[in-house]
C-alpha cells in the first residue's frame, strides 16, 4: 500500500509515468520518466544507481541546493570504456556525501576495496618522521613527487561553486601561502593576470594547468567562467606547489628531481600543516571528517586525497609479464610520465599508490617507498640474470 | 524547487562578488550586462527555476572573437524572455537591427504569397534549403530540460509526425538505436547530426544526457525533415537539388502548419507571441527562426570588391557550404537572409529569391567581362 501511495506521488510530481511502454527497457517497472539510461554505460554511478534509488534520492538536495542530477551528469554524458572504470559522479559541496549518501557509500565501498564509512574510520597522519628508507637509487628513480588535495568548508566545489564562491577559495588561499617563509616562501600566479613572460616559465617548467578538456570535467561543470580565480603558486625553490580552483579548490604538491622522497614528503607535511594553521587564524579550516577524511570533489580522491609516485626507469621489469602482478600486489599502479591517461615514454614509468581511504598518508607513502624498492631490487636482479618473485598480496586483498 | 534553493544561497554573496569578467569579451550579452541590470535580475528566476546566470553562462565561458560577435546568452524557457527582458530586450535590439520592445512581429506561412523563385537558374544555384525551429509550448528549452521533458517532448514529435501522409508520409530514427545502416544512409544523406562539440553550446547545457531523446525524422522523398531535441526542440528542414525555392518553400509551409496542427489538437502548441514571433532557444533565432538559402556558383562575384556590400545591401548573409563557420568550396556559397525578426517568412524568403536572382545575372555578366556597376542594388 504504502508502494503505491509512493508511485502516486512521483506520478503527480511527473516524474513517474504511467505508461511503462515508452521505450522499452530503459524504463523499469516503476516507469521513471526522468531516470538515466545507463544501458551502454560503464562507471561505478552506472553500476550502483537503481530505479529505486533515483526515486529516493531525486528530488533531495543539499542545503546549498545541489542535487543527484547534477551530481550524476557527469556520469550519464560519458558513459565510459569497457576496460576503463571512471566514477561517474562528483560532489557539488560538502554536504552531498551526506544528503546521497545511499549512492555514494555503495560507490565509495567499491571504489576504496570495501571501505565502509558507516562503520570505519579514515586515519590521518601527517607526521613524516615515520617515514623510513624513503632515499630510492638514483641510477632508476629520476624525480619524486607526492600531491593531495584541499576543499576549504563552507564553499561548495568546484562543480557547483558560484563565481563569487570561487574568488573567496582564491582569496583565502593565496593570503595563506603568502604567510609562508624560509624554504616555502613563494609567489602566486593567477591566469587572468599573468604576463606573457611569467606564462611561458610557467610551461617550461611543466607547472601550468590548462582548462579543463576532459568531458569527465567539463559535464560536472568545472570549467564554468575559466579562467577566472584559477591560479598557480609556487615556492621561489619550484619544489612546492599549489594549484587552485581547478578539480578541487587546492591541489598541493610536493616534487623534486632524484629520489629523496623522505625530503618531499618532509616538505609535503609541513607545507600543508602551515598553510592549515594560516587558514585557521582567519577563521576557516579543511573539509575533514573522521569517516572520509579530507573530503575532495571526486569520490575516488577521498580519505587522503594522496598520490605519490616517481618517476622510475625499469627497462628489463617492465617488460617481464609478471609485471602487472607484482604492481598488484603491491598496491602500486603505473601511469605513463605525462600523468593519468597517458603512456610510458621508453621504459620510464610514473609508479604511485593505488590506494586513497582507509590508510593513513604516512602508510600509504610507506607502501610507494617499499614498493619502488622492490622494484628497483626486481630490476637489479635481472640484470644480474638472476629470477625475481611475485610478492604475496597483502592480507586481505 | 531544487534550482531556486541554490540561487537563494547565492543571494548571499553581492553582486560585485558575482559579477562575471567580462574585459576579454566580445559577445552581445558582454556588450550589455551592466552591474546594474546583473543586480537587478540576479534574484529573479523563471518559473521553472532558470536564473540570470544560467542564461549568460554560455557568453561567460566564450569570450568570442574580435570580427564574430556571438549572442553569448540563451533562453532556457519561455518565460526568460520576459523575466530576464532588461537584459535581452537590448541584445534583441543590438544582433536584430534595432527591434524595439513595443515592435509587432508578422507571421506569414503562405506560400502563395511568394513571387516566383521557380527559375533560379540550376546551372548556378545547386541547392535550395529552408529551415526554422519550434519550441512546443509547456516544456523548458534544451539548456535547462530534464531527461523526462526531453523524452515526452520526443515521444509528442514521433506521434505528431506519424499522423503526416502524402507526400510528407516519412520515418523516425532515434539517435540511441539506429542500426549502423541506417546510420550510414543518414550520414550519405548529410542529414544526420551530431554531438554539438562547439562549446558556445556545449557551455549552455545543450548536449546533457547525449543522446537520450535525440532523432532525425524525413519523408520517404528526403525532401523534408526534422531534428528532434537538438539546439532547439524542433528544426524543421525542407531541401532539394536545384533552384526550385518556390517548391521548397510551399512544402516547407504546407509541412509546418501541418505539424502544428497536430501538435495544437494534443493542447501542444508552439511557442510564439506577436512581440517576438517564434520562441526559440538562442535570441538570435527569434521571430520567423528562418534560414532560406541556397548553395550557388558564384566565383566571380564572390571575388569582386563590391560582394560584401551587395550581400549587406540584398539584406544576405555568406557562409561556407558546410554550414555556419565553414569556409566556401570552389567558389560555391551558401547564401541565405541575415533577418529573422521583424519581417515574415514570405519576405525573408523573397530577399533570397530576389537577391540571389539578381546575384546570378551578375555573374553571368562578370563570365562575359562586362560590368555590374549599374546593378548594384540599393540598401534594403
Amino acid at each position: 500500500l504504502s508502494a503505491n501511495k509512493a508511485r502516486a506521488a512521483l506520478v503527480r510530481r511527473g516524474l513517474l509515468s504511467l505508461n511503462t511502454t515508452f521505450h522499452g527497457s530503459i524504463v523499469d517497472e516503476w516507469g521513471l520518466a526522468e531516470y538515466p539510461d545507463l544501458r551502454q554505460h560503464n562507471n561505478c554511478m552506472a553500476s550502483h544507481l537503481t530505479p529505486a534509488i533515483y526515486a529516493k534520492l531525486c528530488d533531495k538536495s543539499t542545503p546549498n541546493g545541489y542535487t543527484l542530477d547534477q551530481a550524476i551528469q557527469t556520469g550519464v554524458d560519458n558513459p565510459g570504456h569497457p576496460f576503463i572504470k571512471t566514477v561517474g559522479m562528483v560532489a557539488g559541496d560538502e554536504e552531498t556525501y551526506e544528503v546521497f549518501a545511499d549512492l555514494l557509500d555503495p560507490i565509495i565501498r567499491e571504489r576504496h576495496n570495501g571501505y565502509d564509512c558507516r562503520t570505519m574510520t579514515h586515519p590521518t597522519d601527517l607526521d613524516s618522521s615515520k617515514l623510513h628508507s624513503g632515499r630510492f637509487d638514483e641510477r632508476y628513480v629520476l624525480s619524486s613527487r607526492v600531491r593531495t588535495g584541499r576543499s576549504i568548508r563552507g564553499l561548495s566545489l568546484p562543480p557547483a561553486c558560484t563565481r563569487a564562491e570561487r574568488r573567496e577559495v582564491e582569496r583565502v588561499t593565496v593570503d595563506a601561502l603568502a604567510g609562508l617563509s624560509g624554504d616555502l616562501a613563494g609567489k602566486y600566479y593567477s591566469l587572468t593576470q599573468m604576463t606573457d613572460a611569467e606564462q611561458q616559465q610557467l610551461i617550461d617548467d611543466h607547472f601550468l594547468f590548462d582548462k579543463p578538456v576532459s568531458p569527465l570535467l567539463t559535464c560536472a561543470g568545472m570549467a564554468r567562467d575559466w579562467p577566472d580565480a584559477r591560479g598557480i603558486w609556487h615556492n621561489n625553490e619550484k619544489t612546492f606547489l599549489v594549484w587552485i580552483n581547478e578539480e578541487d579548490h587546492t591541489r598541493v604538491i610536493s616534487m623534486e628531481k632524484g629520489g629523496n622522497m623522505k625530503r618531499v614528503f618532509d616538505r609535503f607535511c609541513r607545507g600543508l600543516k602551515e598553510v592549515e594553521r594560516m587558514i585557521q587564524e582567519k577563521g576557516w579550516e579543511f573539509m575533514w571528517n573522521e569517516k572520509l577524511g579530507y573530503i575532495l570533489t571526486c569520490p575516488s580522491n577521498l580519505g587522503t586525497g594522496l598520490r605519490a609516485g616517481v618517476h622510475v626507469n625499469l627497462p628489463r621489469l617492465s617488460k617481464d609479464p609478471r609485471f602487472s602482478k607484482i604492481l598488484d600486489n603491491l598496491r602500486l599502479q603505473k601511469r605513463g610520465t605525462g600523468g593519468v591517461d597517458t603512456a610510458a615514454v621508453g621504459s620510464t614509468f610514473d609508479i604511485s599508490n593505488l590506494d586513497r581511504l582507509g590508510q593513513s598518508e604516512v602508510q600509504l607513502v610507506q607502501t610507494v617507498v617499499d614498493g619502488v624498492n622492490y622494484l628497483i631490487e626486481c630490476e637489479k636482479k635481472l640484470e644480474k640474470g638472476q629470477d625475481i618473485k611475485v610478492p604475496a598480496p597483502p592480507k586481505g586483498n | 524547487m531544487a534550482k531556486n534553493c541554490h540561487n537563494d544561497y547565492k543571494m548571499k554573496f553581492s553582486g560585485d562578488e558575482e559579477f562575471p569578467d567580462l574585459s576579454l569579451h566580445n559577445n552581445h550579452m558582454a556588450k550589455v550586462l551592466t552591474k546594474d541590470i546583473y543586480n537587478k535580475l540576479r534574484g529573479k528566476s523563471t518559473p521553472s527555476g532558470f536564473t540570470v546566470d544560467d542564461i549568460i553562462q554560455t557568453g561567460v565561458d566564450n569570450p568570442g572573437h574580435p570580427f564574430i560577435m556571438t549572442v553569448g546568452c540563451v533562453a532556457g524557457d519561455e518565460e526568460s524572455y520576459e523575466v530576464f527582458k532588461d537584459l535581452l530586450d537590448p541584445i534583441i535590439s543590438d544582433r536584430h537591427s534595432g527591434y524595439k520592445p513595443t515592435d509587432k512581429h508578422r507571421t506569414d506561412l503562405n506560400f502563395e504569397n511568394l513571387k516566383g523563385g521557380d527559375d533560379l537558374d540550376p546551372a548556378y544555384v545547386l541547392s535550395s534549403r529552408v529551415r526554422t525551429g519550434r519550441s512546443i509550448k509547456g516544456f523548458t528549452l534544451p539548456p535547462h530540460n530534464s531527461r523526462g521533458e526531453r523524452r515526452t517532448i520526443e515521444k509528442l514529435s514521433i506521434e505528431a509526425l506519424a499522423t503526416l501522409s502524402g507526400e510528407f508520409k516519412g520515418k523516425y530514427y532515434p539517435l540511441n538505436g539506429m542500426t549502423d545502416k541506417e546510420q550510414d544512409q543518414l550520414i550519405n544523406d548529410h542529414f544526420l547530426f551530431d554531438k554539438p562539440v562547439s562549446p558556445l553550446l556545449t557551455c549552455a547545457g545543450m548536449a546533457r544526457d547525449w543522446p537520450d531523446a535525440r532523432g532525425i525524422w524525413h519523408n520517404d522523398a528526403k525532401t523534408f525533415l526534422v531534428w528532434v531535441n537538438e539546439e532547439d526542440h524542433l528544426r524543421v528542414i525542407s531541401m532539394q537539388q536545384g533552384g526550385n525555392m518556390k517548391e521548397v518553400f510551399r512544402r516547407f509551409c504546407t509541412g509546418l502548419l501541418k505539424i502544428e496542427e497536430t501538435f495544437k489538437k494534443h493542447n501542444h502548441g508552439f511557442m510564439w507571441n506577436e512581440h517576438l514571433g517564434y520562441v526559440l532557444t538562442c535570441p538570435s533565432n527569434l521571430g520567423t527562426g528562418l534560414r532560406g538559402g541556397v548553395h550557388v556558383k558564384l566565383p566571380k562575384l564572390s571575388t569582386h570588391a563590391k560582394f560584401e556590400e551587395i550581400l549587406t545591401r540584398l539584406r544576405l548573409q555568406k557562409r561556407g557550404t558546410g554550414g555556419v563557420d565553414t569556409a566556401s568550396v570552389g567558389g560555391v556559397f551558401d547564401i541565405s537572409n541575415a533577418d529573422r525578426l521583424g519581417s515574415s517568412e514570405v519576405d525573408q524568403v523573397q530577399m533570397v529569391v530576389d537577391g540571389v536572382k539578381l546575384m546570378v545575372a551578375m555573374e553571368k555578366k562578370l563570365e562575359k567581362s562586362e560590368s555590374i556597376d549599374d546593378m548594384i542594388p540599393a540598401q534594403k
